[in-house]
């Protein structure tokens, strides 16, 4: 009889080229490479100066995400991109992918967006693959049995030049999730909940796999939201086992296997989840029905309390301390009195169709609170299709938010869409670093609904209030 | 990349918990495509004031750092973003090791692939380094060992397959290229046998 072998052990050792050595590390397989124009044109540069070729083009898929403007008349109507280094940066990814015959996703293309929201809804995130690009976010296709993880510009060489990576064998964490998510509480809380709980290291050097009763309750959205912040807890990669709710995702998406080739991918993903008595390097517990909506106070996403809570009072920390001088916030009083000036629902965190559904689901027939400016970006341009055609971007539009193109936009700021100096943002993407969405921002982590309560308030909001 | 044998610097200290890669290399400085001239933009917002110029109390300004080649950080320095542009500024800066108890997964990695070494030391280590700041110490790639005057060596972990990199300077990508053969062996299999695996 095997040993029971875990979900990462399955994946990984099928993409073992050559394994760990005492004096050399595994060779690891990649079956997608995803690129975007921020990580990407130093490694192009590296082929050419060495003269290598792209080994495996049709396993390589870019997009533009990270720099790209969301203003439509800059998208569409031929209005110049305000920042000079990103337009080039632009130009630099479609000439690359020209030169070395990679398929893009371009400025224009209606399948464009944020590089892991459109993996998944094309269908080539698939249950078993290993999954790269130059992003510390590809933890996301996690939430198909992928694994995925983000790499540096280095690396990003590597795999165009190999379709390979040398890679150390991570450890395993399994996070136990029991119960059920109570109403008003999103994966988004759950998330944050654990990294509150295991700190902004607690994850590193392991794979989580995520498990449970809460996490097979789960949509493929709610699962890729929890798999995109992994990486906040210091994991590289967070999986969770594919089943019904992943092949009823996937079935009929483009990329997709189709007829007989599906069958035969549904027989190999089945066998693919953790087998009984499995065993984790270790293993952390979560109530789900415990929990509340979450909010960060601090600068790091493990700086969260509950919406109904208070910021902790931990005088004497001198981090603590600085992170309490830069957010401004008094520790020991009420979250919920935090003003806000700036309400973003957008990224690959939160930039999905069920995640903009849930913002105007609160929105519906209010408006955003006088002062507030509320920014609405989708994750890409097919959420935005599909969002328009349910007519959710009226439902934003007549509250008083702004309706833009796809990108990453507001979680960065790269493109120029930042909060001001000193501003609170309620922002339902993944970090809360200080300066992160624009020198001096000051950045409250949460769900779409409590990021959508808020603005409707002008302060920090319990979105239950608003669902009953 | 030049090898790297023995690194012998004073340290600048910078105790701070959970230094992210956002604070090492701020995104609006990531539209570039080439690796050079990001020293200069190095924990940017910490060290310049709104009209660009130095803060004279932050570490990196003050005159005892310059020429320091050793960053002695808080827990956790590198979390965050994948970007290599964080080690590129840091060796751009002149920085060719990073010294905590705990250093980010993929900045670590990033780090490795740039000529800037990673040195996990024990909390006792670190503490006196932190108690120290600009201290004249000792890092020796090949003996895997940290330095201080007075003090037993602190030994420091590093993959035999990075150390060997680093000590003839030479990367990663050769060795990946010379298993053309093993690769294309894993490619001829099918998808399918391989994952039912």
């Amino acid at each position: 009889m095997p040993s029971p072998r875990t979900l990462f052990e399955k994946v990984w050792s099928a993409h073992e080229v050559a394994p760990q050595s005492a004096d050399t590390p595994a060779v690891m397989f990649v079956d997608l490479h995803l690129t975007h124009e921020v990580t990407s044109p130093q490694a192009f540069t590296m082929l050419r100066e060495r003269g290598l070729k792209l080994r495996r083009p049709d396993l390589t898929l870019a997009t533009m995400d990270h720099s790209t403007p969301t203003r439509t008349e800059q998208v569409f109507g031929g209005a110049p991109i305000t920042i000079d280094s990103a337009a080039k940066q632009i130009r630099q990814l479609e000439q690359n992918c020209a030169e070395f015959g990679v398929e893009l996703l371009g400025m224009q293309d209606a399948r464009r967006g944020i590089v892991h929201i459109i993996g998944p809804e094309l269908g080539v995130t698939q249950p078993g693959k290993t999954i790269v690009c130059g992003d510390s976010h590809t933890s996301t296709h996690g939430a198909f049995g992928a694994l995925a993880f983000g790499i540096g510009t280095t690396e990003v060489g590597h795999v165009l030049a190999t379709q390979c990576l040398l890679q150390k064998k991570p450890r395993t964490l399994a996070v136990e999730v029991a119960g059920r998510l109570p109403a008003g509480v999103t994966a988004k809380d759950l998330i944050l909940a654990l990294i509150g709980q295991i700190g902004v290291s607690g994850g590193t050097g392991y794979v989580l796999e995520y498990r449970g009763e809460a996490i097979r309750a789960l949509s493929m959205e709610e699962r890729m939201t929890v798999c995109n912040m992994s990486i906040e807890a210091g994991a590289r990669a967070g999986m969770i086992a594919p089943d019904e709710v992943t092949f009823d995702y996937l079935r009929g998406r483009p990329r997709a296997p189709q007829g007989a080739a599906w069958d035969a991918a549904l027989e190999r993903w089945r066998a693919l989840p953790s087998d009984p008595g499995a065993v984790f390097d270790k293993t952390v517990h979560l109530d789900a029905s415990a929990l509340e909506p979450m909010i960060t106070y601090g600068t790091n996403p493990g700086m969260v309390v509950p919406v109904s809570g208070r910021i902790p009072a931990r005088g004497g920390d001198p981090v603590f301390d600085a992170a309490m001088k830069y957010m401004g916030l008094v520790p020991g009083e009420p979250i919920g009195d935090a003003p806000i000036n700036v309400v973003f629902v957008g990224s690959c965190t939160n930039g999905r169709l069920s995640d903009l559904r849930a913002a105007a689901k609160v929105l519906r027939g209010r408006t955003v609170a006088a002062g507030v400016h509320m920014l609405v970006v989708p994750g890409s341009q097919s959420v935005k299709a599909a969002a328009e055609a349910e007519g959710l971007d009226e439902i934003f539009r007549a509250a008083g938010a702004e309706w833009r193109e796809s990108g990453c936009s507001m979680c960065l700021g790269m493109n120029g869409d930042t909060v001001g100096k000193g501003e609170y943002a309620i922002s339902t993407s993944n970090r809360n670093f200080e300066g992160r969405q624009g020198v001096g921002a000051r950045t409250l982590l949460a769900s779409p609904e409590t990021a959508a309560a808020s603005a409707i308030r002008g302060r920090v909001t319990d979105p239950r209030e608003f669902l009953s | 990349m030049k090898p790297i044998t023995v690194i012998r610097s004073r340290t600048v200290v910078m105790p701070s918990t959970n230094i992210d890669t956002d604070q090492i290399i701020p995104a609006r400085f990531l539209t570039t495509t080439v690796k050079e001239g990001l020293g200069k933009s190095l924990f940017a917002d910490w060290r310049y004031d709104a009209d660009g110029r130095p803060k004279p109390d932050f570490i990196l300004n003050r005159p005892e750092s310059a020429g320091c080649r050793i960053l002695v950080a808080g827990r956790n320095i590198g979390c965050g973003s994948s970007r290599e542009h964080a080690p590129w500024a840091l060796v751009d800066h002149g920085f060719q090791a990073i010294v905590s108890t705990e250093i980010a997964d993929i900045f670590r990695n990033n780090s490795l692939k740039n000529g800037l070494l990673p040195v996990v030391v024990d909390e006792a280590t670190h503490a006196w380094l932190l108690a120290n700041p600009g201290a004249e110490i000792e890092i020796d790639l090949a003996e895997a060992q940290l330095r201080i005057d007075g003090r037993d060596p602190a030994p420091f972990p590093i993959e035999a397959f990075s150390r060997y990199c680093l000590l003839n300077g030479v990367d990663e990508l050769g060795y990946l290229l010379s298993q053309d053969a093993a690769i294309s062996a894993h490619e001829s299999v099918a998808p399918d046998a391989r994952r039912s695996g």
